[in-house]
């Protein structure tokens, strides 16, 4: 038996990254608290020489490596820049929120890269079990993440839930795995592929572990009714992890449904079709009633982001090119979009006050005209007004579903975006049209984040006037 | 071709706009005079070019233009432009137009003197020259329907120019919504046109004409209609709500409301001249259809006939001149209808001089009587008013057509051109107007006698508290109706002077043309005729001379029956007053049915207003109250509101309430893929 070395070239960034962990894991212990400011720096660092390794690396026809278990290829590399954009901002709005409250610790850098590597582990995966690692490596970093502020029993509660459903989740992914390999002998996406292809018939046994697999993704994303984690992380975690959670992690679990379902299972695209449609249809149902009722924004949000989590399955479920560059342009905006909605929140919270409850939003344009029309942006962003950017999303998902021919599902999809629009425009009049209360404190935060977070909320804006290059991008990685 | 013309005819047009927009805009910087004076201004400058584009035409044998001067849009292979056709009917429109308008800006310094209203008034008016000018000069259908729209709108403004009356808002709502008909039938026709041809330029329709003729649609199911008779009778729609034919006339008589110098502008130069005009102007689509001429012509003979037979029993002097308006457009119809369009557009051109000589008159006397205008408190006025008095009874001359003044030219023409015509419906045609000559006759003259002859009717109660100026309304108020402060007196220059000037054209304008615009060729290609329908031609061979035309008119009956006209009226309101209740009582029936119109306005109000107000009532409160408001919008809602307080229930906090739900989830999936 002879052992050939794989070729490492391709997977550079990712054994970067988690040399830099380990790296900053040390150095942090030996940091005092005056300098804990090196860590996020470093970190930051960490993130720009990743993405400028990536694009370095890059291979746009794809490249096989680890006894094809690994790929490096153009729609991977264009995923994992985005999600270094958002870990980026997440770093960047959390530490002034971290500074005020004790909790500015080496931890969250180290946990938010090791999650990073996870993410990009799943992006570049052509295996199930790099697959399952990529995802348990995520998850975990995840629950310690949740439970960073260990002090608050909402944060406990929230870990612990996440810990239970998330390993339930990943019980059932691995389960459906497994019966897969058993069908088909084989656990590489592409030979998976061919297999299904040629197969003349396919047994109960790939059925059911088509449906444990996308149980198993559709956690990850959150999907109704496998969403129940998501508002009670969203609120119990603390708003920089809140973000961190909500944002980067759809990428990868997007990608996840294109290496797995796209790639791998696309020949029993008639049955996961029809799966879809009705988890798509739930999740914007729920994500879009329930949201009205909620007083707390992060809560608000959540349903928000099942509601928007619904819009990206109708990109999937169509089953055409055109959907899954729908998809990924919803992804990839709602992201964007995500990441600004926590950072004002982030951003207008202090010591002892979260200001996450809708009610302190009320009369923000008096106390900061500025923020009150980012936050306006991102609302009217994600309730999908022109012209910002989330109509675009909303419009090219829809065009590819009518174009596939399911006006109904396209109808459902209006009508549910019609109701999303009530609690956006909710914030929207509590922001402008009712009063602050007594005793509020005009914004105070960060020169860096308020440009960055001001940087972010007008790219809504930007992109929503000229979505032809983030479309052509989308238009050139996909191509399946 | 003179290369300035095109900013003539746009200075001819703009004129009067920019007038308005001074005198409107401005109206509060502006002293009164001024607005006056620039209104009149813009609207003679307009006068004196569309005389000098006449002229041009007439003597320097300029051609015909067809210029484009924006492009306003561009919709897939249409084209719609504003620009303009001036060949020799244009030129003769703009004229008439401009001179009475003028006539009119100048009468009204004298009859609005006091008005609050006076500069908005004069604003109104420069606006209202602008819109039918832009109508007459269109050389597409968009524009037309433009100036068509602005006329109708201005018109609305001015009827109900003293928005503080009731009536006078109804009345201008009236004439609006029975426009509203009108057009929407005109807006068909339009879309039709431009389904057909591809195109609303007249030239380009007109040239695609020829093959619209075999053409038929289907309008019902299995049934086959000829294009060109669809779309004339769809534009002859918008033609009877603008020029009031029936049974759209109804809002003409209550366009009394306004001030007398918007009744004389509405219903001698523009706005019901328009649809005659437009008709005149589709000859070449006209021409295809003898069905729609046929329509024509009956509609006109029956708006000629029966209207008239309303102005008999009228009192209100201005009134009797709107139904006699009414009747001499379904003259114009009715010539119309007999492919005669060259003398439909004469009798409109004489009409309009003689028209405005007969209301702005008529406004003389109302001033001289305090704004009283019931004709049963008037009479003798005689020697009070000698100048109005002359040129009323020029005017009255005129439009029963005796002999030698200007409507007789034009109306024999007419009933000439009825007798000759051999199309369905032109015998119909041919009794209504020449019976039409006794009515016109009969209530021109009970008018006319009824004012200016006989025993004076009115109270004069001079005395202290009553002995000022004239111009005071406020103390005239409080006077019994026909009781005046101080006996009436001739009107000041400004009413008198148009008066005259319009008297003359109505002694003499017929005797002047009626050689060169009815025989010599005048409108030339601008007026299509085809040749099996040339009724004028055949009146052209007989023609010979407007002298000897007076002569055999001795030969004619309608000359015996416009004196019989004069007679009975002379009969029954000076040597035998007390007849015409006797008679009204004897003949109740026929009299009920003249006094209310024979019912049209009662019909209108119950069945298409009171339906339509049915309609809207039952849809506001069910449909949209209960159904839309009520389920849809608050319904819906407050279910969305329901729904979500149940469903946040099911987020419990549990635990494995949670994980029960993922595991319920898994089941129903796998259940959907064993049970497929």
């Amino acid at each position: 038996m002879t052992f050939t070395l794989p070729a490492f070239t391709p997977a550079i960034p990712e054994m970067f990254v988690l040399g830099m962990g380990c790296f900053i894991l040390l150095v942090d212990v030996f940091l005092s608290d005056r300098h804990r400011v090196v860590t996020h720096w470093l970190s930051l660092a960490t993130i720009a020489a990743t993405a400028w390794l990536t694009v370095t690396v890059a291979e746009n026809a794809g490249l096989l490596t680890f006894s094809d278990m690994f790929i490096n290829d153009s729609m991977g590399n264009v995923f994992k820049l985005f999600t270094y954009l958002t870990v980026a901002l997440t770093f960047l709005y959390a530490r002034d929120y971290f500074n005020d409250r004790n909790l500015f610790k080496g931890e969250f850098y180290v946990l938010g890269l090791f999650g990073m590597l996870g993410m990009m582990v799943m992006i570049s995966a052509h295996n199930f079990i790099t697959i399952y690692l990529g995802l348990e490596l995520l998850s975990l970093s995840l629950y310690a993440m949740v439970a960073l502020d260990r002090d608050s029993p909402a944060a406990s509660e929230a870990a612990m839930k996440y810990f239970v459903l998330g390993a339930i989740a990943s019980g059932i992914l691995l389960y459906g795995m497994s019966l897969l390999y058993g069908a088909t002998g084989t656990l590489d996406i592409t030979r998976l592929g061919v297999h299904i292809a040629e197969a003349p018939d396919i047994n109960i046994g790939v059925m059911f572990a088509l449906g444990f697999i996308i149980v198993g993704l559709c956690f990850k994303l959150g999907a109704v009714p496998f969403h129940m984690w998501l508002p009670d992380v969203y609120e119990g975690a603390n708003t920089p992890v809140t973000l961190y959670v909500g944002s980067a992690p759809k990428i990868a679990a997007f990608a996840l449904f294109m290496r797995l379902l796209v790639e791998g299972l696309g020949g029993l695209r008639a049955e996961w079709r029809t799966m879809l449609i009705v988890l798509s249809i739930l999740s914007m149902a729920i994500g879009s009633i329930v949201a009205i009722v909620q007083t707390n924004l992060k809560r608000l949000l959540a349903y928000s982001t099942i509601s928007h989590v619904g819009y990206i399955l109708m990109g999937i479920l169509v089953g055409t090119t055109a959907g899954y560059q729908a998809a990924m342009f919803y992804v990839i905006t709602y992201v964007i979009m995500a990441a600004a909605a926590f950072g004002i929140i982030i951003l207008l919270a202090r010591k002892g006050f979260e200001s996450d409850r809708l009610e302190d939003f009320k009369g923000l344009n008096d106390r900061s005209p500025w923020f009150a029309a980012m936050m306006l942006i991102v609302m009217f962003g994600m309730a999908g007004v022109p012209p910002f950017v989330g109509f675009f999303g909303k419009l090219y998902v829809l065009r590819a579903v009518i174009d596939a021919g399911m006006i109904w599902l396209a109808v459902v999809g209006v009508i549910f975006a019609i109701i999303s629009a009530f609690y956006y425009l909710k914030v929207v009049k509590l922001m402008y049209f009712d009063r602050a209360p007594e005793g509020m404190k005009p914004v105070e935060a960060s020169l860096d984040m308020r440009w960055v977070l001001s940087g972010n909320s007008l790219a809504i804006l930007l992109l929503g006037v000229l979505p032809g290059p983030l479309m052509a991008l989308c238009a050139r990685v996909i191509t399946f | 071709m003179n290369p300035a013309m095109p900013t003539i005819f746009l200075i001819i047009v703009l004129a009067p706009l920019a007038a308005a927009v001074i005198a409107g805009i401005f109206m509060r910087f502006i002293p009164r005079h001024f607005s006056h004076w620039v209104t009149i201004l813009g609207v003679a400058v307009s006068f004196v070019l569309s005389v000098y584009v006449l002229w041009q035409m007439l003597y320097n044998s300029m051609g015909n233009f067809n210029v484009t001067v924006y492009n306003w849009g561009v919709v897939g292979n249409v084209q719609f432009q504003v620009g303009f056709l001036v060949d020799r009917l244009t030129a003769l429109m703009i004229t008439v137009v401009s001179f009475v308008s003028l006539m009119v800006h100048i009468y009204t310094i004298g009859y609005m003197a006091d008005d609050p209203g006076y500069k908005r008034f004069f604003s109104y008016i420069a606006l209202f020259t602008f819109a039918m000018l832009m109508l007459v000069m269109a050389n597409n259908f968009l524009q037309l329907f433009f100036g068509w729209e602005a006329v109708g709108l201005v018109s609305y403004l001015l009827i109900g120019f003293w928005y503080t009356r009731p009536t006078a808002i109804y009345a201008g709502l009236k004439a609006f919504l029975v426009n509203r008909v009108g057009d929407f039938g005109f807006l068909l026709g339009i879309a039709l046109v431009l389904t057909y041809s591809g195109s609303v330029n007249y030239a380009a329709v007109f040239a695609y004409a020829p093959q619209l003729a075999g053409q038929h649609m289907q309008l019902f199911p299995g049934l086959a209609w000829s294009v060109p008779t669809v779309i004339c009778i769809l534009l002859f729609v918008g033609a009877m709500g603008k020029s009031a034919q029936v049974p759209l006339h109804v809002w003409l008589p209550d366009s009394m409301e306004g001030p007398t110098p918007i009744s004389a502008l509405i219903h001698a130069a523009t706005m019901v001249t328009a649809g005659i005009f437009m008709v005149a102007r589709m000859s070449p689509l006209f021409e295809l259809s003898d069905t729609a001429l046929s329509v024509v012509m009956i509609v006109g003979a029956i708006t000629a006939f029966f209207m008239g037979l309303v102005g008999i029993v009228q009192n209100d002097i201005k009134r009797v001149i709107a139904y006699s308006t009414l009747s001499q457009l379904g003259y114009m119809a009715v010539a119309l209808g007999a492919s005669a369009y060259a003398a439909g557009i004469f009798h409109l051109m004489t009409h309009a001089f003689f028209k405005a000589l007969l209301f702005l008159a008529a406004g003389s006397v109302i001033i001289a009587m305090h704004h009283e205008q019931d004709m049963r408190r008037m009479g003798g006025l005689r020697k009070y008013m000698p100048i109005t008095y002359i040129t009323f009874l020029i005017g009255s001359l005129a439009l029963i057509a005796f002999p030698g003044f200007a409507g007789f030219f034009s109306k024999d023409t007419i009933i000439a051109a009825v007798h000759d015509s051999q199309r369905a419906g032109a015998s119909f045609a041919y009794w209504c107007v020449l019976l039409g000559v006794f009515v016109t006759a009969l209530y021109t003259f009970r008018m006319f006698f009824m004012t200016f002859h006989g025993k004076e009717r009115f109270v004069v109660e001079p005395g202290g508290k009553h002995d000022h100026g004239h111009e005071d309304h406020a103390s005239e108020e409080h006077l019994a109706p026909g009781h005046l402060a101080h006996p009436p007196k001739e009107s000041p220059w400004v009413v008198t002077v148009p008066l005259i000037l319009l008297a003359i054209p109505s002694l003499f304008i017929g005797w002047l043309t009626i050689q060169p615009v009815l025989y010599g060729g005048f409108f030339g290609s601008s007026i299509y005729v085809a040749p099996n329908h040339h009724v004028m031609q055949r009146l052209t061979d007989e023609f010979h001379g407007a002298a000897n035309m007076v002569r055999e008119s001795v030969t004619s009956p309608a000359l015996y029956l416009a004196l019989a006209g004069v007679l009975v009226a002379w009969f029954f309101y000076l040597y035998a007053p007390q007849l015409p209740a006797l008679l009204a009582q004897k003949l109740n029936a026929f009299y009920q049915l003249l006094i209310h119109k024979f019912y049209f306005d009662e019909i209108y109000a119950f069945f298409i207003a009171g339906g339509t107000r049915g309609l809207g009532n039952a849809l506001w409160k069910g449909g949209d109250g209960v159904v839309i408001d009520g389920v849809l919008v608050n319904g819906s809602a407050r279910a969305v509101g329901w729904l979500s307080g149940v469903l946040r229930r099911g987020q419990s906090g549990y635990l494995y309430h949670y994980a029960f739900a993922m595991i319920v989830g898994l089941c129903l999936l796998l259940g959907w893929l064993l049970l497929r």
